[in-house]
């Protein structure tokens, strides 16, 4: 791997053996993330993005899950490290914050304990040492009156307290790499907003790396350095925020941007939507997945396009479509030219 | 936290102490005033003389109003000079005489239930679909549908009378030999336990499995704890809180003398097989008496329910206090 990369995934897939047949979850993904990046992996719900992320955890491991590829994290092959080793680079050195805060706090222990273990289970840190540390983290996630708050129960928290302390827990043992996943999505407005700030700010201040798993292209814009774009298992489009969103090179990704509304333009009558639903990964569509959705379809198409730099300017700028970027500039309805 | 469970606690026992009294007022009612013929007749057994009847009308009073025979039958519960009318002997002295015995099969009975239960209902739940969780299934199902008595009789019988491995039956007090004690009740534990190790153990497997679909299980996990520990401290201490109810229902039961097969298999002579005896003689004194003593446990430990699960469960303590 090359060493400005903390997280590299290669060829990444996953398959799930279930009734109906083989469920491709994940299909060769290739993501980077460096030191101190945030990658934003966007895309619909069942897209693979969650599976990603629990697949970088050895979460989704077992009895019908079959898992190909590397994903190389400081030194350790992710998909093929043993348990223990696993065991002991998650919480530790790869942290995860959940979409729900609420079922993800455990109901039965209180808040400051359940860090502590996270801490203990790591660390041989004594257990008053462990809790002082747990209240200055809830202090540093702004939760007030961190030192009896530590002793409430989940259900005593507000939604954002709860994604909070689930955000302090995510950083007692500084890890190098935050794995969010939908981390604001089941907040409130207003919430939401501060978690992304507090996000946001630990990655400036701690130079915390993340993997941001969202749908929210606004919280991709406020806080991504690059995007990751995946479809049906796949991803289609990677780059910086500023390619990805100002010279956007799958149609898949013009339809997830054209679908914004946007403050600068009218509003539409109707947002525009993207036709069709996403394929089934039981049996997808051959070659792109994207095809059948695709008013650009042409000869190419069934054969599967590779995930690479086809601009000759922007070698990070990697995509899977088999348009000449010519076209695809002329042809798109979003990007640099109209905003 | 300390003061909602406190008052949680007194709001419980205050409650217990209501349903007390209202048990003791329908006991009451079923033996002294539901119309069936004269009480006192009833009450003074199967062949009873002009005179006996005579005096037991004129001592609970059945010719006064009804809240003085309810006071009187009420003293009488509670002094502790409640004579049975066909053996003549005191009921609250033969109550307590059987509730060492009854205690001492209520408590390793259930220890032996939920140890088995909880050892299985997790094993079962990790090998869920496998051969072997489908065959401690079928186990269950067949521990659930066996007959006490008859599972008792053949235990007795054959491992104690043929093989001579346990005592076939009665009961030794602990102070004379704590070894032949626990020898004669080993049986009857097992007896008693199947059944209730039938249903926690599918309850508690179900219970697993569903709890370790919770997002807090995946979160611990993602904490990087070791399997045991998520196991352990996440997905079976949330999974206890439905069987701990059952527990203090079952056990309650069995204290009060639910357990009447088991202990007449092994002439235990507990609480539950004097319960039985008297039935069978129509002793009314004595069957109230051991009505009034079941409910008490039963009410108590449905009371000691509530306030475990409000322990086990941070959550149950708010409930009934306005807002936080």
């Amino acid at each position: 791997m090359s060493d400005r990369n903390l997280l590299e995934v290669r060829d990444l897939s996953v398959t799930f053996a279930t009734e109906e047949g083989v469920f491709q979850a994940v299909d060769d993904v290739d993501l980077d993330v460096g030191p101190g990046e945030v990658l934003a992996v966007v895309g619909e719900s069942g897209s693979g993005k969650s599976v990603t992320a629990l697949t970088l955890m050895g979460l989704s491991r077992g009895p019908n899950a079959s898992i190909s590829g590397s994903a190389s994290f400081e030194g350790v092959d992710l998909v093929s490290a043993g348990e223990r080793e696993l065991r002991r680079i998650r919480g530790e050195r790869i942290a995860m914050v959940f979409q729900d805060p609420m079922g993800s706090l455990d109901p039965v222990h209180r808040i400051g304990d359940q860090i502590v273990e996270q801490i203990r289970a790591h660390r041989e840190t004594p257990r008053g040492e462990a809790r002082r540390h747990a209240i200055e983290l809830l202090d540093a996630v702004g939760i007030d009156e961190a030192a009896s708050r530590a002793d409430a129960y989940p259900h005593q928290f507000s939604g954002g307290m709860r994604q909070r302390a689930m955000i302090a827990m995510a950083l007692s043992l500084e890890p190098s790499l935050l794995i969010a996943d939908e981390p604001t999505t089941a907040l409130d407005v207003t919430v939401q907003a501060q978690i992304v700030d507090l996000l946001r700010d630990l990655n400036r201040s701690r130079g915390l790396a993340m993997l941001l798993i969202t749908h929210d292209i606004g919280l991709v814009a406020e806080i991504a350095d690059r995007v990751a774009v995946m479809y049906a298992g796949r991803v289609v489009e990677q780059g910086t925020l500023d390619e990805v969103f100002y010279d956007p090179q799958h149609p898949y990704t013009w339809g997830l941007l054209g679908s914004l509304t946007r403050i600068d333009r009218p509003r539409p009558e109707r947002l525009p939507q993207i036709p069709g639903a996403p394929p089934s990964l039981v049996d997808p569509p051959q070659g792109c997945h994207f095809r059948p959705r695709c008013p650009h379809e042409f000869e190419r198409c069934p054969r599967v396009p590779g995930l690479e730099a086809r601009l000759p300017d922007a070698p990070g700028h990697l995509d899977r479509c088999w348009l000449d970027p010519a076209e695809k500039r002329e042809r798109r309805p979003v990007g640099e030219g109209d905003s | 936290m300390g003061s909602g469970m406190a008052r949680f606690v007194v709001r419980r026992l205050v409650s217990m102490a209501l349903v007390l009294f209202a048990v003791s007022a329908i006991v009451f009612a079923i033996f002294n005033v539901i119309p069936g013929g004269d009480p006192a007749v009833r009450m003074a057994g199967k062949i009873p003389t002009e005179t006996q009847v005579e005096a037991i009308r004129e001592e609970w009073g059945f010719d006064e109003p009804v809240y003085v025979q309810y006071a009187k039958t009420m003293e009488k519960l509670f002094s502790g000079d409640l004579i049975s009318y066909y053996t003549q002997l005191n009921v609250t002295d033969e109550i307590l005489n059987g509730a060492p015995r009854t205690f001492a099969l209520a408590i390793g009975a259930s220890i032996v239930w939920m140890a088995f239960a909880i050892a299985l209902g997790l094993y079962g739940a990790i090998r869920q679909g496998a051969m072997s969780d489908r065959l401690l299934n079928a186990l269950a199902l067949v521990g659930i549908s066996m007959p006490v008595f008859w599972l008792g009789a053949m235990l007795s019988h054959y491992l104690g009378t043929e093989l001579g491995l346990f005592p076939s039956g009665g009961y030794v007090e602990f102070l004379d030999s704590p070894s032949e004690w626990l020898w004669h009740l080993v049986l009857p534990w097992f007896t008693l336990a199947v059944l209730f190790i039938g249903i926690y153990s599918r309850v508690l497997r179900a219970d697993v499995i569903e709890t370790m679909g919770e997002d807090y299980v995946r979160a611990a996990r993602a904490k990087g704890l070791s399997e045991r520990r998520v196991m352990v401290r996440h997905v079976l201490r949330n999974s206890l809180i439905p069987i701990v109810t059952l527990w203090g229902l079952d056990f309650g039961a069995v204290l009060g003398g639910g357990a009447i097969l088991t202990e007449q298999v092994f002439s235990l002579q507990g609480v539950g097989q004097y319960a039985a005896d008297a039935i069978g003689q129509s002793d009314v004194p004595a069957v109230m008496g051991v009505v009034m003593y079941g409910a008490f446990f039963i009410v108590v430990f449905n009371a000691l329910v509530d306030i475990a699960y409000a322990a086990l469960d941070p959550r149950i303590r708010l409930e009934g206090r306005a807002g936080k």
